[in-house]
């Protein structure tokens, strides 16, 4: 008894290859073609998911991506992907697929009392419920979650690669229907770059549910073929089939999804990715993307069973399935009069329910001639079953459609096949900025003018005969290439595709039923996030009335399927109510992506290894030999410690700390921006960069600098050389390079264009060994030329010679307070230099030592980092450094601010000295500094602490921090309120703690 | 994501470039001599305007050279990229009402 529902010949599926899967653990046949919610339906299995809220049984609505009910989680382990929609899954053998949003299965789920319940569960519930009162929503939470059964995501690493590709083209292509194809079949053969994107395995759109349309007298078909044929023969034309375009950016930048090899199966991809995301910017874009039907919004309208017309009629043509024996066709137009022929020939009863008066026409006609039943001016009322839809009741509606009159009568039914009208996808014009037009002859909406360069063609614009489209797709192709440079814009003649002509809609938004709305029945506008009719009522009776009030009120448009098949209906219904026209009720915005869009492609290759750059200095190589553990900043891997046996990170930077200044350290500075400046105004220039004076700087002489911005306030230091006259050596905070370099460049090509200096990033170009400590000196003795005799070589001054055989520049400046070498050699001698002095330093006993004894020596010494002891508000003032500040130079950046009368006022945040009562405290960095202590916040803040560390050379806890009108509470006792509760008293203090007349740096 | 064309290099993703805000601030060449007021309006006042701005951008992941852009601030339609020094483009009331560059 497999595949009772599949037809005996007929569909474009491959009946010589039976493929196997799985669905809620049992096992079922389908043939290769087949989506899954064809193979479903072969097999007669109707319900595939509960609902959202209420639990209720549902089943396949549609055969597109906007499918709101057929959500089911595919695969097991670290390959398992929720809220997969059947319609888009192609069947692959040993395809495995579990119902979402059901416990413990979808044929009895426990959550489907809460549909009994429902009552209790109105519009709003959770917001009303849980998020009050305040605090208690993470309790509830977890609950709500759970049951709501989104499906899950698997908890271990994604085993699948992703690419990423950047294209540019002339013509992009959205949509591979009888309109896009037309389009680039025109655009393509100017010789134009084209990109044609279908969502679906094949192209051909509706013409793929159509086995009657004719195009030059052929079946449509060989026309899709011939078009595909001539367009693979295109050099420059890309085909993507199973690529959907997500999004629509500005300029014509568009993002489109490619499914490379999920149709294969999990796995079986070999050596290509799953999937490709393709970011394009394309000169002209055409959006083919078709519309998508609406749903009949009467009674009970969500029974398994109950489906779009069209969907019907696609699983009767295109997958040779006929999804039930007893076919109702509800509608309140003629294209589902298609459906009632297709499903009659394909061997269904079945009868029509058209809620018109009076229709009549050519398929009204033809209808009738295979006797199929009409009931004209009747509205089904409600459905029967629970599981499965049994059948439909109708009653004759009343003359203005409002409510029904009469007797009711049931009619056996297993499919109800529905139709109220299409709706024009205009989710990527609208995403594009497009500005959208109410129709009201298709009551709908329909592109209007955009400001980017695109063209909407076929049932995406409205058009909805087979000629209309190939005229619009050939029209716009050929216009899209040629404002794209390529061909004469001349349009060919539209090959003839004759068609009966359709007759007019009977628009009842509601269909009215015997009993009051809200009572007993359920009229859902939004299956997926069940929202009903009644629900719209409530949020406009409790004033949320506009589109996007309403869309959060009732969450309709907030699930997987972003409301595709409710929107228009909603906002119809709340225009009848509020008695207004549709387009002051307006639309949402519409936003990307356009169809659910994993992680995966999202990062592509980006993942691990490969997420982040990591920069390495020339000495890595021995940091790992020494087993550094690092940190991370501006990229880099800088050594934060060198822990020895077994000792954790406080215990390594105590012994590096104490170390440093007992015999010698060494730290790999590499990573300090340098910049190199020259030319014959560079000293001019740092004289205006700078605070401090720098024109009489002599040659071989270093410079302590602060820059600040045209506010006043610091952001980055470093000491800068003078090589040569006209030739300096700037270096930055290792964060901060990048920033600086841009700040220089800045004012040099936009302000001070006349000014002759050329600035060069030399940050990798230079490895750098610190050395650090009172055998410093006679370390570097060992391995170098250069005279260090403290006459001839002194403190804040650079010498070039030879460390360990190679050509080294060797500046004398400290970031410790101790005897400093800074050892500056051509990147690939780096390592060789701290190797030499590493193998030279044994006799001294030199220590290793990383950025955090570096923070800590610093720290002792009282020596700010920008960033950390600076946060953009902070004047050189602030920090008490008023001596970097050139009195006597008429102007430099930032200058002119620290006269303004803010910048200028007592009392402002100082950095100061911490230190607490008790030294084995070492507090927070980011701690609230306070006056008076109250027992819960808010307390008045006096500041922060911005640097906080134990410091093993002053035998305590240290602390800086940024406190109001600190140089005056020098000696005051305040507070740090901890947010475990606990206080500490601190004093304030002179910020330098360690040597305080600096006579070792100078030694 | 916005389509910049660099001068020198020519149109570029916007992922390339950083914007610094409003051209054509020039920096007081005599600030001893202004108010704080004048001053403040230097440093921090900018035009904000819902239309046509010109703005400073500046190709830093290309040739990091600084240039200008003019750009619609409501519609992010870019009329016109020019280097330091030389006139903006003329952007016609035509192509501002088209909507389209
Ligand atoms: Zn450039």
């Amino acid at each position: 008894m497999t595949q009772t529902n599949r037809l005996s010949s007929g569909g474009r599926v491959n009946r010589a290859k039976t493929v196997k899967f799985t669905f809620d653990g049992k096992t079922y046949e389908g043939f290769e073609g087949d989506t899954l919610s064809s193979a479903l339906l072969a097999n007669n299995v109707h319900l595939v998911g509960r609902s959202f809220k209420y639990h209720r049984p549902r089943g396949v609505l549609t055969a597109g991506s906007e499918e709101p009910n057929a959500i089911v989680q595919l695969g097991e382990g670290n390959r398992t992907e929720p809220n997969c929609r059947t319609p888009m899954v192609e069947l692959y053998d040993g395809l495995k697929a579990t119902a979402q949003n059901c416990w413990p299965s979808v044929n009895f789920d426990i959550g489907g009392i809460n549909n009994k319940l429902s009552r209790f569960f109105p519009a709003g519930f959770y917001y009303k419920t849980f998020m009050w009162p305040k605090g208690m929503w993470e309790k509830y939470e977890h609950v709500i979650r759970a049951s709501a059964g989104m499906g899950n995501a698997p908890s271990e690493n994604d085993p699948d690669t992703y690419a990423t590709k950047h294209v540019h083209c002339d013509v992009l292509v959205a949509g591979g229907g009888v309109s896009g194809l037309a389009a680039a079949l025109t655009a393509g053969r100017t010789g134009a770059r084209v990109i044609l994107a279908e969502e679906h395995a094949e192209f051909g759109g509706q013409l793929l549910s159509d086995a009657d349309a004719t195009i030059d007298g052929k079946p449509a078909m060989e026309w899709v073929e011939a078009t595909l044929a001539e367009l693979r023969s295109m050099e420059e034309v890309t085909i993507l089939p199973r690529t959907t375009v997500t999004a629509y950016y500005d300029h014509n930048f568009l993002s489109a999804l490619e499914r490379v090899t999920d149709h294969l199966g999990h796995g079986n991809g070999g050596d290509l990715p799953r999937q490709r995301f393709w970011q394009i910017r394309a000169k002209q874009v055409v959006l083919a993307q078709g519309a998508i039907e609406r749903p009949m919004l009467f009674g009970d309208n969500d029974r398994p069973g109950v489906m779009l017309a069209s969907a019907v009629r696609t699983y009767i043509n295109r997958f040779g399935v006929l999804p039930g024996k007893n076919v109702v066709v509800f509608t309140n137009n003629d294209s589902a009069y298609a459906t009632a022929i297709d499903a009659h020939k394909a061997g269904a009863k079945v009868t029509i329910v058209d809620i018109r008066e009076n229709p009549a026409g050519a398929w009204v006609e033809k209808a009738k001639a295979l006797s199929i039943q009409i009931h004209t001016n009747m509205a089904v009322i409600g459905t029967t079953g629970y599981r499965k839809v049994t059948g439909v009741d109708i009653m004759p509606l009343t003359a203005d459609g409002k409510g029904v009159t009469g007797q009711s009568q049931r009619i056996d039914a297993d499919i109800v096949a529905m139709s109220s009208g299409w709706n024009p996808m205009i989710s990527l014009f609208s995403q594009g900025r497009g500005k959208l037009r109410y129709d009201e002859k298709l009551t709908s909406f329909v592109p209007d003018h955009c400001q980017w360069a695109n063209i909407s063609v076929g049932a995406g614009n409205g058009e909805f005969t087979l000629e209309g489209c190939l005229s619009q797709g050939l029209a716009a192709g050929s216009k899209a290439a040629q404002d794209a440079g390529f061909g004469d814009g001349v349009v060919p003649p539209t090959p003839a595709a004759p068609e009966d002509a359709q007759g007019d809609m009977r628009i009842l938004w509601y269909i009215p039923s015997d009993r009051p709305l809200g009572r007993g029945r359920k009229h859902f506008h939004e299956f997926q996030n069940d929202s009903t009719v009644a629900d719209i009522h409530l949020a406009e009776r409790e004033g949320f009335v506009s589109v996007e009030h309403l869309k959060r009120y009732t969450t309709t448009g907030m699930g997987t399927d972003q409301g595709k098949t409710s929107n228009v209906n909603a906002i119809a219904i709340m225009s009848q109510i509020r008695d207004v026209k549709i387009p002051m009720v307006g639309t949402t915005t519409f936003r990307p992506p356009y169809t659910p869009l994993t992680f995966g492609a999202a990062a592509g290759h980006a993942v691990g290894e490969l997420f982040l750059q990591k920069r390495k200095t020339a000495m890595h190589p021995t940091h790992e030999e020494m087993g550094a553990v690092y940190e991370d900043v501006g990229d880099w891997k800088r050594p934060r410690y060198f822990p020895k046996d077994g000792e954790d990170m406080h215990a390594a930077v105590q012994r590096e700390c104490k170390q440093v200044r007992e015999t010698v350290g060494m730290m790999d500075a590499s990573t300090l921006g340098k910049i190199d400046i020259q030319g014959p105004d560079a000293a001019e220039f740092l004289n205006m960069i700078y605070t401090n004076a720098w024109l009489k700087l002599g040659v071989g002489k270093a410079r302590y600098g602060l820059m600040c911005n045209e506010h006043g306030m610091v952001f980055d230091d470093g000491v800068t050389t003078r090589l040569g006259e006209n030739h300096f050596h700037m270096t930055t905070t290792t964060g901060g390079a990048g920033r600086v370099a841009n700040w220089l460049e800045e004012w040099l090509q936009t302000e001070w264009p006349e000014m002759k200096v050329y600035c060069t990033s030399v940050t990798e170009q230079w490895a750098v060994s610190s050395l650090n400590g009172p055998k410093s000196r006679e370390l570097l003795a060992e391995l170098t030329d250069i005279d260090l005799d403290p006459e001839n070589f002194k403190f804040m001054e650079m010498r070039e010679g030879h460390v360990a055989g190679v050509p080294a520049r060797v500046y004398r400046i400290s970031f410790t307070g101790e005897i400093a070498y800074e050892i500056n050699v051509p990147h690939r001698y780096g390592k060789h230099v701290w190797d030499a002095l590493i193998e030279a330093g044994k006799k001294y006993d030199l220590v290793l030592y990383g950025t955090e004894s570096m923070h800590v020596l610093r720290a002792e010494k009282g020596f700010i980092i920008a960033g950390q002891d600076t946060d953009g508000s902070v004047t050189p003032m602030d920090l008490d450094m008023s001596w970097i500040v050139g009195k006597n130079k008429p102007d430099f950046l930032g200058r002119r601010s620290f006269a303004r009368s803010d910048t200028s006022r007592p009392g402002r945040k100082q950095l100061v000295g911490i230190l607490t009562e008790d030294p084995n405290v070492v507090l927070p960095e980011g701690a609230h500094v306070v006056e008076t202590v109250k027992d819960r916040p808010p307390m008045d803040m006096l500041g922060h602490i911005s640097s906080s560390y134990m410091s093993p050379n002053v035998g305590r806890s240290i602390a800086m921090g940024l406190i109001k009108d600190g140089f005056n509470r020098k000696g005051q006792t305040l507070s740090v309120p901890l947010m475990d509760g606990s206080v500490h008293k601190v004093t304030i203090t002179d910020p330098i703690f360690f040597d305080k007349e600096g006579e070792r740096t100078r030694g | 994501m916005l389509l910049i064309e660099c001068p020198w290099c020519g149109e570029r993703d916007q992922t390339e470039f950083t914007c610094h805000g409003e051209a054509h601030i020039v920096r007081p060449k005599n600030p001893d001599e202004l108010t704080d007021e004048q001053w403040g309006d230097y440093v921090f006042f900018r035009s904000n305007p819902k239309g046509l701005h010109k703005e400073r951008w500046v190709h830093d992941h290309g040739c990091r050279r600084w240039f200008n852009v003019v750009r619609h601030t409501h519609t992010d339609i870019v009329y016109g990229s020019y280097k330091p020094g030389e006139p903006a483009p003329e952007v016609s009331e035509e192509a501002l009402k088209g909507g389209k560059k």
